[in-house]
């Protein structure tokens, strides 16, 4: 079986955010496999310790990103790709479209993602990408079983539990509770160095920087307004809690 | 020119969700004078909910309703869908940012080879434009969005509980209601074969006014039990951190952080959680923070409006009695 698995480099999620020259400062940032796509990544390697084949893993991103691909090879990934370029702005459209460029040139049954990235968070490079392929997905799975040629999987939808069978190949998207990753061991490591780790760039996949044209444009960034800390509550805990039901019931129409 | 706009409806428990109104609040902030707006529904039972729809300043009502439909699968969803779109073309399709409108959303995009903007909290006309806003990195910054050519058709989806709902205009009479026809594909790639409704009947986390979250202070699985009472009695949603549902004491579709679900209600009951940053990214944009914890260091008392140094499992029995006298 030929797995693929889109994944990306974010910031680990205890990092805090910090704005220099109207970007996001990178500066000391500990950078962590997208914590939903580690889940696709542990799902794919354990998809081929049950039925063999083989784990592709890739990302479209900055050259930092192959130290995420490094990763995913160590879990135990058998190669991996990244496809690194200038020209391919962050836009999903975009993004999308290199990916399923690649994806056209290279045959698999099952192609695993992150429901969504912890960055941006808008969820639809992997749908998207599914689409443009002309492959069925089913988004937040939190569980894969595959046999002859299809996968029954679970789907969380708000916390109600759906199962669908599908025809691969397919898309599924990773949602919490899909597994619990593995850390790379020692020997994963030392193996991963061996793995081949290839870089892409728009041309070797045959396209242009037109073909990548950004949708959307960002005009501006910015960080919340702090919260402040507000008022503790004094009193015996019986006082404390009257209190608070009388100014939660002055101050808000929802009680 | 005069543009068509439409929006996804979607129905949840028999009846059209709150997000449905605030997502045609928000499409109806991109109309210029002569534009009009379409609303869609699909799945069933959802012929009913049409009138009701109609009353919203809408133009036309586009609806189809099957047996089939009852559950979504995106295999019987989106042909319908994209039929609809293919027939009324569009300037901009918007869908609220849920579990249904987060797996449709995209697909109409790359049908359209369209700008997609997701999880917008507001919106707003500038120079002829729209600037969209959403936050980032689960709420620690914020981007400003524009689709970059201003002819070309988008999708929106809109996040729950952020922008106003849009109230009745009219009784509705004077919106067309039209049904779709719907034809059973002959081989359907994916299959829904069960659904198990754990959510049904109760307030969904994204859309909920109050929710009342419990952290590794809960202690146990159990330990939820106070929590999910004082939310009874306040019809408030029950959610946790990821330190409480690592621990097994409940299911991760209820964690609210930058992993698992971003909430913004009007009033957050913090039990129990210490406040790490991938928590408090999660939720500090709900209007009103309260916390509750044993320890006063505890960073959650940062961000809360109000705090309650003390034992959870003393303190929310007692919060509980509290709003159940006074009513």
């Amino acid at each position: 079986m030929q797995t693929v698995v889109l994944i990306k480099q974010t910031f680990d999620t205890e990092e805090k955010i910090v704005i220099r020259d109207g970007a996001i400062s990178e500066d000391g940032v500990k950078f962590v496999i997208n914590p939903y796509d580690e889940y696709a990544v542990e799902e794919a390697i354990r998809q081929k310790e049950r039925h063999g084949g083989n784990v592709t893993v890739v990302s479209v991103g900055p050259e930092r990103s192959a130290e995420a691909l490094r990763t995913a090879l160590a879990m135990g990934a058998d190669e991996a790709f990244l496809i690194s370029d200038d020209r391919i702005p962050g836009d999903e459209y975009a993004v999308s479209r290199v990916l399923a460029a690649y994806l056209r040139e290279r045959p698999f049954d099952l192609l695993l993602a992150g429901f969504f990235s912890v960055d941006n968070g808008a969820g639809q490079v992997a749908i998207r990408t599914a689409c443009l392929l002309g492959i069925p997905h089913v988004g937040a799975i939190t569980k894969l079983d595959i046999a002859g040629g299809r996968a029954t999987v679970i789907r969380d939808a708000e916390g109600d539990a759906e199962t669908l069978d599908v025809v691969l190949p397919a898309l599924f998207t990773a949602q919490q509770g899909l597994n619990e990753p593995r850390y790379p061991a020692l020997a994963g490591i030392m193996q991963a160095r061996k793995k081949n780790l290839r870089r892409l760039t728009l041309d070797d996949l045959g396209l242009t920087e037109a073909d990548v044209a950004p949708k959307t444009v960002r005009v501006a960034l910015n960080l919340p307004s702090e919260r402040r800390a507000g008022r503790l509550l004094r009193g015996s805990p019986r006082e404390q809690a009257a209190q608070l039901v009388s100014l939660l019931r002055t101050e808000s129409t929802a009680i | 020119m005069n543009h068509t706009y439409a929006v996804v409806a979607e129905t949840r428990g028999g009846g059209l969700r709150q997000v449905t109104y605030e997502t045609i609040a928000a499409a109806r902030t991109a109309l210029e004078a002569g534009d009009r707006l379409v609303a869609i529904l699909i799945g069933h039972p959802v012929a009913a909910l049409a009138g009701k729809l109609a009353a919203y300043g809408v133009d036309r009502v586009i609806v189809c309703d099957h047996p089939d439909l009852e559950h979504y699968n995106p295999e019987t969803y989106f042909p319908i869908l994209a039929g609809m779109l293919d027939a009324i073309r569009p300037q901009a399709v918007f869908f609220g940012h849920t579990a249904g409108g987060r797996d449709l959303a995209p697909m109409v995009a790359a049908k359209l080879h369209a700008a997609q903007i997701s999880d917008v909290v507001s919106l707003e006309k500038a120079g002829g434009g729209l600037l969209f806003k959403r936050p980032i990195y689960a709420g620690k910054a914020s981007e400003t969005l524009q689709v970059a050519q201003s002819q070309g058709p988008y999708v929106v989806t809109i996040r729950p509980n952020n922008i106003p709902a849009a109230e009745p205009t009219t009784d509705g009479a004077g919106t067309a209601i039209e049904p779709f026809a719907y034809s059973p594909a002959a081989d359907l790639r994916a299959v829904v074969r069960d659904v198990v409704r754990r959510a049904s009947g109760k307030i969904d986390l994204t859309e909920a006014k109050i929710v009342v979250a419990g952290g590794r202070g809960v202690k146990s699985a159990e330990g939820f039990k106070p929590l999910q009472e004082l939310a009874d009695v306040l019809g408030a949603a029950v959610g946790a951190s990821r330190g409480a549902c690592d621990a097994g004491y409940c299911d991760y579709s209820l964690q609210i952080g930058q992993t698992g679900k971003v909430v913004t209600p009007e009033i957050y009951i913090a039990c129990g959680i210490s406040g790490a940053i991938q928590h408090l990214a999660g939720m500090s944009r709900s209007r009103i923070i309260v916390a509750i914890n044993k320890d006063p260091d505890a960073p959650i008392f940062q961000v809360a409006d109000y705090g309650i140094v003390g034992d959870l499992f003393e303190v929310v029995p007692l919060l509980t009695e509290e709003f159940k006298k006074a009513r």
